[in-house]
């Protein structure tokens, strides 16, 4: 058993503002910690360390400077004029993540968890992947610091993103095969936590979304917001207003989070989360985890989930690897029920759609995952004035969904 | 009283350490799981601890995780469970304890889940993902029902989670012997017996071991330092052995294999 190293206390009344999460990691009745025991003084740990280095001035600016140097940051806001001319309605504006080092959002989550595991001493890294964007990106960082590192990712996921797969085997990383249930991303977080209940003592488990236990919903979170707080910065800058209106795919809800949280105090501005639709509405055939599920605990947390009468977790699908999950953060739950963020879906065939289409208008491929939030605004906008703008999180870039939208399209590379 | 206090107690007087083989429900089938559970009875186990399969068992390990998967693909719902331990209990006055995960508490509705296990018989509960400050209202539920929750103790607890652990738990205490999931593990941990002489310092309550333990020599170590001694995976991976085959092999074949256990964990042999 292992002596105590801070008082608890003092952690508590930093915490004590009123904000979301309370001190225990609930989201209004989501989120909370449904972990084993063992697990349990790491994430105190892990708390209490993050909300140290959260205050601590050097400690931003290291993460400041890698964000700036190494990431890319800031990310443009860029205007997609031949997007709204097609749809004819609002100015549409993509928030480019898809620009960033490793393609995609995940990064300002991994090198912020990397920084913090180093501050705590843990030598090794361990992380779950979908569409191998969070490994990759769990990966870089853990190269950069030269930290061993292991990714567990489903066998289903390891077929249709190898790019993804051998580009985590370049940087270092060993990749551990997920063979159990639907070997997805549900199964690949299952086995991370359980190598981690084993290797707690010297590992940093890197979630890669805003699910899982508290503090990782919130921690996730907060690195996010940069999303947000840029592009509120840059879209007051380019229109001297605010936004109408922000939509953005919701896997775990990382990218969706971090572009919302800075808004959500501007009631005025709707937030929209887009989910994946798959190829129909029953069980099985979808991930819409906030559509269509019901409250239930999985990964840590209780959240919205699918799930059936039993609380067994209930197959899902969607042709976005990185939506292929039958959980959803415990915040956007808090969000839907208090009726700040509205929910949606779209199906596959939508997202491949929005795909082809943003490649064609503006040069750009969007992941798969981004092609959801795409799929909607090109359903939604044409039903708003011109004078208003709608900013569309572009979350990651389509290279590594190339093969499997060819694939789909009946061509092979 | 309840059948969990009253075993410890005849033990405690007759100064025995408690077998605990954890079986789970419906893995090959559900009539299997009752006669198992009434043949353990019958060669001297002294509580039973009864996993419900479920889909993402975080603090399982792979053998323990098989056996819930090929229930599940069996079909076995809570319902069929409680069913049967309705029917042992016609017989039996074993105490028994479900393994179960808070994902289907939560869905069934803490407060009626536990009013209906009790009904049926279930005596108490680990709850492997709900740790102690999560657990509070459960337990006060619980109270209500004569239900024991039974909390766990591992061996990275710092000393104030323990304080609260072993004021809040009921019935024992469940001591993780590993840094890790269930399954068998070679050597258990050097530092087993200064840990449960901590606890044991702190509390009346019983305290029970598992996750690891794996061999009849190990459990005997383990009886030496503990109030009970658990076993799971071990055992899970003796029944797949015979899961093909005829059902009164597999209790026959299972049960002998388990009565080494005993025997060793007692400290017979
Ligand atoms: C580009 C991209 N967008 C979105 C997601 C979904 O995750 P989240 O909802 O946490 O942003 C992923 C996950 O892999 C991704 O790679």
């Amino acid at each position: 058993m292992e002596a105590e190293t801070k008082n608890i206390t003092e952690q508590q009344e930093m915490q004590c503002d009123g904000t979301i999460p309370d001190k225990s990691g609930h989201f209004g009745k989501f989120g909370g910690k449904f972990i084993p025991e063992t697990l349990m003084p790491a994430l105190e740990q892990l708390e209490r360390e993050y909300l140290l280095a959260k205050n601590d001035t050097k400690f931003n600016e290291e993460l400041q400077y890698y964000l700036r140097e190494y990431v890319g940051r800031p990310s443009p806001l860029y205007l997609a004029k031949r997007l709204t001319k097609k749809l004819n309605g609002p100015k549409i504006y993509l928030k480019r993540e898809d620009l960033n080092h490793t393609g995609a959002h995940k990064i300002n989550n991994t090198m912020g968890q990397v920084l913090l595991a180093m501050r705590m001493g843990k030598k090794r890294i361990i992380a779950e992947t979908g569409a191998g964007q969070h490994g990759v990106a769990t990966a870089t960082a853990a190269a950069m610091f030269g930290l061993k590192c292991d990714v567990y990712m489903g066998e289903e996921d390891m077929r249709r993103q190898s790019l993804n797969l051998f580009k985590m085997k370049l940087l270092g990383t060993n990749v551990i095969p997920v063979k159990t249930g639907s070997k997805t991303l549900k199964d690949a977080t299952n086995e991370a936590l359980r190598d981690w209940m084993s290797s707690v003592r010297e590992t940093h488990y890197i979630i890669g979304s805003v699910v899982g236990p508290h503090p990782y919903p919130m921690m996730v979170r907060d690195f996010q917001t940069i999303i947000g707080r840029e592009t509120k910065e840059q879209i007051l800058t380019l229109e001297n207003r605010l936004p109408d209106c922000i939509i953005a795919c919701v896997g775990g809800g990382s990218n969706a989070i971090g572009i919302f949280y800075p808004f959500i105090e501007n009631e005025e501005v709707k937030l929209i989360g887009v989910e994946a639709g798959g190829v129909g509405y029953d069980v099985g055939q979808h991930a819409a985890s906030l559509s269509k599920g019901e409250r239930g605990i999985l990964h840590g947390s209780l959240s919205y989930v699918l799930q059936d009468s039993d609380g067994q977790t209930s197959k899902v699908h969607s042709i976005s690897a990185g939506l292929d999950y039958p959980g959803v953060g415990p915040e956007h739950s808090y969000l839907k029920d208090e009726k700040r963020a509205e929910y949606v879906s779209v199906t596959d065939d939508e997202a491949v759609e929005a795909f082809n289409l943003c490649a064609r208008l503006e040069g750009i491929i969007p992941a798969l995952e981004a092609s959801h939030a795409i799929a909607y605004t090109i359903k939604f906008a044409p039903s708003l004035d011109k004078n208003k703008i709608i900013v569309v999180n572009l979350s990651g870039s389509g290279d590594k969904d190339s093969s499997e939208v060819a694939r789909k399209m009946g061509m092979s590379l | 009283m309840n059948r969990i206090d009253k075993k410890f107690q005849q033990l405690k007087e007759r100064g025995e350490t408690a077998f605990i083989p954890f079986i789970t429900a419906g893995d090959p089938s559900i009539e299997i799981t009752k006669s198992l559970i009434l043949d353990f009875e019958n060669r001297g186990a002294d509580l039973i601890e009864l996993g419900f399969p479920f889909s993402d068992p975080i603090a399982d390990g792979p053998v323990i995780q098989s056996s819930y998967f090929r229930a599940l693909e069996g079909g076995v719902k809570t319902d069929d469970i409680l069913e049967m331990v309705k029917g042992i209990r016609k017989t039996s006055e074993i105490p028994i304890v479900c393994m179960i995960s808070h994902s289907i508490l939560y869905k069934h509705g803490c407060g009626k889940f536990l009013e209906r296990a009790a009904d049926a018989g279930i005596d108490g509960a680990t709850i492997p993902d709900l740790p102690i400050e999560e657990a509070e209202s459960i337990i006060a539920i619980a109270n209500q029902v004569g239900f024991k929750v039974v909390c766990f103790i591992a061996p990275t607890t710092t000393d104030s989670r323990m304080k609260i652990i072993v004021e809040k738990s009921q019935g024992f205490l469940y001591y993780i012997s590993v840094v890790g999931i269930t399954g068998e593990r070679n050597t258990l941990s050097d530092d087993l017996a200064v840990n449960i002489k901590k606890i044991k310092s702190r509390t009346d309550l019983p305290v029970a071991l598992g996750f690891g333990i794996s061999t009849p020599e190990q459990a005997r170590v383990a009886g030496q330092i503990a109030d009970g001694v658990i076993v799971g995976s071990a055992i899970m991976r003796e029944i797949d052995k015979y899961a093909e085959g005829e059902g009164k092999l597999l209790v026959d074949s299972v049960g002998r294999f388990l009565g080494e256990f005993i025997e060793s964990s007692k400290g017979r042999i």
